[in-house]
């Protein structure tokens, strides 16, 4: 009852919050000078005004400005992101297109960060001081310290160039016609690389926050009368001071989901990786107006989302939020 | 025939403590049935003993020398795991703060079959019934509730009777008891006691007891060691040492403990300090889109006045809205309704450059010593900050701020000393040399000296008691015990769930509480009965 109505009243101030956010992001793409009527034009060799003039009325450019704000808030309430004339293609269609790639992407570097980050931060706690630990601390921060293309582009030199061993760029072998196990073998190979360098650097913060939270709780009040009752050290490790120690590693980790669309931008575009990072990089180059506003939206509804779904695991973790009041 | 019996115990201390062993050459036995009353003040090492017997040493402690004999055998010196085998199971141990001892995010009936799967007794089924007979036991309210419930849900005084349930999960022959009710409200503490008191009775099991309050020892001690710099300095009967205590320092512990000997209320007709007319405050917490929030009300139409020179004690438990009442008289909180006149200015209604203004005549000496002072800022500028910025010219202000440090008796020098340079008992004399230093009409003195041993509490008190001779101060004086405030206080207020219950002079409030709740609150008091006799 009490979950169900909080995730009402927080879906329906998702609705708003991505309402403001959408016509921000309209008066944003507006401030910017140039439009997509004058690249096209350019581009076609001939800055003909009447041409220009045409394109605008085609695109809906001559309108007053409120009627283009009305006419694309209008628009995203259907579900509508408009139609990309650089790509003509519907904007929905280009970004559904490129969303799976992205999210495999993201979502697979997320786990590995988030897993082997607690696991290690767990590793690193339990042997404080000696030198396992030193160990950890110190791989976690050299990948901390990593500017992230530069692993990407290490990453793609020794491991596919020199070495051979694994793709260096790409979502499948293009042209080679696999079909079922073999294709999702070949994603998984393409995939192992961007994966990797994408989750080192949230897998060092995760490292580091699950190393310190561990320590902490490791001397509150009731590890000691988890002790006084005679548990196993690894009883009360896993079940007294991980939890406990968790709570923020979990708000970190829905930050981190929050980026999952819009976060591997650099990424993708070093491993030529097809998702929507490159596509919205693309469209910024060209003046893709309507894509843009897309894949803003869509990385906004993302971040929204995903709070809401970090929230709700915070919950069920602790049961004092939500019930408290 | 003795549980346990500790023979020459010394414990080291690491490196640079400022003493090497925390304890030293300690022997003692308590023996079955027995409940022995360990007392110290607080670095005294009484719990050092408990944490060796336990196995629970902070890192760096180490057992230096001696024996702690159990079971037929030296429990110091056996292997982590036959150490662990014993806790929960044979010696069991409860500790001071229930809100931080039990894990919060796990059910209580899940805290409590973790002993029986810790030492891998009976079937899950089993051992849920089993918690479900300990909570019975120990007498938590509605127990099919309780095992499902988690430790947020329960007040201080039920997880304090889920930590005993716990602890006697495996029906220990040794119970540790580490202060387990000094956090505790007095009625809380005195049913907590009798708890103990039955179980060891029903259960023959052998107490430890440490605790740093010989009311809470009258009340339930069979004997009593007193320990001073991690050394006995006394033991015997409970009796023998309440009543004829042989060595110095057990005689100024006692003679330090605020009796129950009430000072005749001098007379004050003076015009009033403080004057509360119908003083309201509540608080909504939760409430959102779709839920109502729930209302407290912390200070439910309560009218008071304090007279000039006067020290008015208000006492209640904790919820009673007491310090709530404190901080809207220094407009820390800003009252629903109601006026709050001090000097002639109604506080509760002034705009907020209005009340920075007038904020000086209202000054506040906070409970915890150690967090109320900044500790990157000398003493000088602790006390010189506000008249400064009340418009005192610099070189004014640094005079007085010696001559106060004078006044609290901590020399005038001392002010170029940095806070973590002084004791919590000097700190709190900073405290109320800052508070003078604004020369305040009303000082309000929340939880004063509650963080204080007994021996620095009385000197604490000694010195409010001369300040308030000399300056003709009032003093609204908030304190949940009352053995404190009958010995500081002209008149006394009780209050209980936001309300006034009770107010008049010390005298006919401690001797002859008109209101219920005053009453349960006196007879609640731990060694309640020793402290008449010893008049």
């Amino acid at each position: 009852m009490a979950i169900a109505g909080a995730i009402l009243s927080r879906l329906l101030k998702a609705a708003i919050t991505l309402l403001a956010i959408a016509i921000l992001n309209f008066f944003l793409i507006h401030a910017a000078p140039g439009d997509p009527a004058t690249v096209l034009a350019g581009e076609a060799g001939a800055a003909d005004p009447q041409m220009i003039a045409d394109l605008k009325a085609r695109f809906g450019l001559d309108q007053p400005f409120y009627v283009q704000l009305l006419q694309y808030v209008g628009n995203i309430m259907t579900l509508d992101l408009g139609y990309s004339f650089r790509q003509g293609q519907p904007v929905l269609d280009l970004i559904l297109e490129r969303l799976p790639a992205t999210l495999i992407l993201t979502l697979t570097a997320f786990w590995i960060s988030l897993l082997a980050g607690v696991a290690l931060g767990v590793a690193a706690s339990a042997r404080v001081g000696k030198f396992t630990d030193s160990l950890i601390t110190g791989t976690a921060l050299l990948f901390y310290a990593t500017p992230l293309y530069w692993a990407a582009l290490m990453a793609v030199l020794v491991f596919s160039v020199q070495l051979g061993w694994l793709p260096g760029f790409g979502y499948e072998t293009v042209g080679s016609g696999y079909a079922g196990l073999t294709r999702i073998w070949d994603i998984l190979l393409h995939l192992i690389l961007p994966a990797l360098t994408l989750g080192l650097f949230f897998m060092a913060v995760y490292m580091r926050m699950t190393r310190a939270s561990m320590l902490e709780v490791g001397q509150q009040d009731f590890v000691k009368t988890a002790r006084a009752k005679g548990l196993a050290p690894s009883i009360i490790r896993r079940r007294h001071i991980l939890r406990n120690a968790l709570l923020p590693v979990v708000t970190l980790a829905g930050l981190q989901a929050g980026q999952l669309v819009g976060g591997a931008v650099l990424t993708e575009t070093v491993f030529a990786w097809p998702g929507i990072g490159r596509l919205m990089f693309e469209s910024l180059a060209a003046r893709d107006y309507n894509t843009i506003l897309g894949v803003f939206l869509v990385s906004a509804a993302m971040v929204i989302v995903f709070n809401i779904i970090t929230d709700l695991v915070y919950r069920l973790i602790d049961p004092r939020i939500g019930q408290k009041a | 025939m003795s549980v346990l019996k500790i023979t020459d115990l010394s414990i080291a201390l690491p490196q640079g403590a400022d003493r090497a062993f925390a304890v030293q050459d300690c022997s003692y036995q308590i023996a079955a049935g027995e409940i022995l009353c360990v007392v110290g003040e607080s670095g005294s090492g009484k719990s050092m003993t408990a944490n060796a017997v336990m196995g629970l040493l902070p890192e760096g402690v180490t057992v230096a020398t001696g024996t702690a004999e159990f079971g037929g055998k030296d429990i110091l010196t056996v292997s982590d795991a036959e150490q662990r085998a014993l806790r929960g199971d044979r010696i069991a141990m409860i500790f001071q703060e229930p809100m931080t001892a039990l894990n919060p995010l796990m059910r209580i009936g899940d805290q409590i079959a973790e002993v029986f799967e810790a030492h891998k007794r009976h079937t899950p089924a089993e051992r849920r019934a089993k918690a479900l007979d300990l909570i019975r036991e120990v007498q938590l309210p509605d127990p099919e509730k309780i095992i499902r419930a988690y430790p947020f849900q329960l007040s201080g005084g039920q997880r304090q009777r889920a930590m005993i349930a716990m602890a006697l999960a495996l029906e220990p022959e040794l119970l540790i008891a580490d202060e387990p009710t000094t956090a505790l409200d007095v009625t809380t503490q005195a049913q907590i006691l009798k708890l103990i008191l039955d179980l060891r009775d029903r259960r023959g099991m052998a107490v430890m007891f440490i605790t740093h309050d010989f009311g809470v020892v009258a009340e339930i001690a069979d004997r009593v060691i007193v320990m001073r710099y991690g050394e006995i300095v006394e033991r015997g009967t409970a009796t023998e040492v309440l009543e004829a205590p042989q060595h110095d320092y057990t005689k100024r512990l006692l003679a330090a403990i605020p009796s129950g000997l009430v000072a005749a209320s001098s007379e004050v007709a003076k015009a009033p300090a403080l004057e509360i007319r119908n003083l309201e405050k509540t608080y909504r917490v939760g409430g959102g889109l779709f839920r109502q929030p729930r209302e407290v009300r912390a200070i439910d139409t309560v009218s008071l006045s304090i007279a000039r020179g006067e020290v008015l004690g208000l006492v209640g438990e904790s919820g009673s809205g007491k310090s709530t009442l404190g901080r809207a008289v220094v407009r820390l909180v800003t009252p629903d309704a109601g006026e709050v006149i001090v000097g002639g200015t109604d506080m509760a209604a002034l705009t907020a450059s209005d009340l920075r203004a007038a904020r000086h005549k209202v000054q506040m000496v906070f409970q915890d010593p150690y967090a109320s002072l900044n500790p990157r800022h000398r003493v000088m500028r602790a006390l010189t900050d506000g008249p400064i910025a009340k418009g005192v010219a610099k070189d004014k202000a640094r005079a007085r701020a010696r001559e106060l440090m004078e006044t609290v008796g901590l020399g005038a020098d001392a002010v170029d000393r940095f806070p973590h340079e002084f004791s919590g008992g000097q700190r709190q004399r900073i405290g109320i040399a800052r508070a003078l230093a604004m020369d305040p009409e009303l000082i309000i003195a929340d939880e004063a000296v509650s963080a204080l041993d007994v021996s620095i509490q009385a000197q604490v008190l000694d010195l409010l008691r001369d300040l308030r001779l000399r300056f003709d101060l009032s003093i609204l004086f908030i304190t949940h015990d009352l053995r404190v405030a009958a010995q500081l206080c002209d008149r006394i207020a009780v209050m209980q769930k936001g309300k006034l219950v009770e107010i008049g002079p010390v005298s006919e409030v401690f001797l002859n509480p008109q209101h219920s709740y005053t009453q349960t609150l006196l007879a609640a008091v731990p060694g309640g009965g020793w402290g008449q006799a010893a008049q």
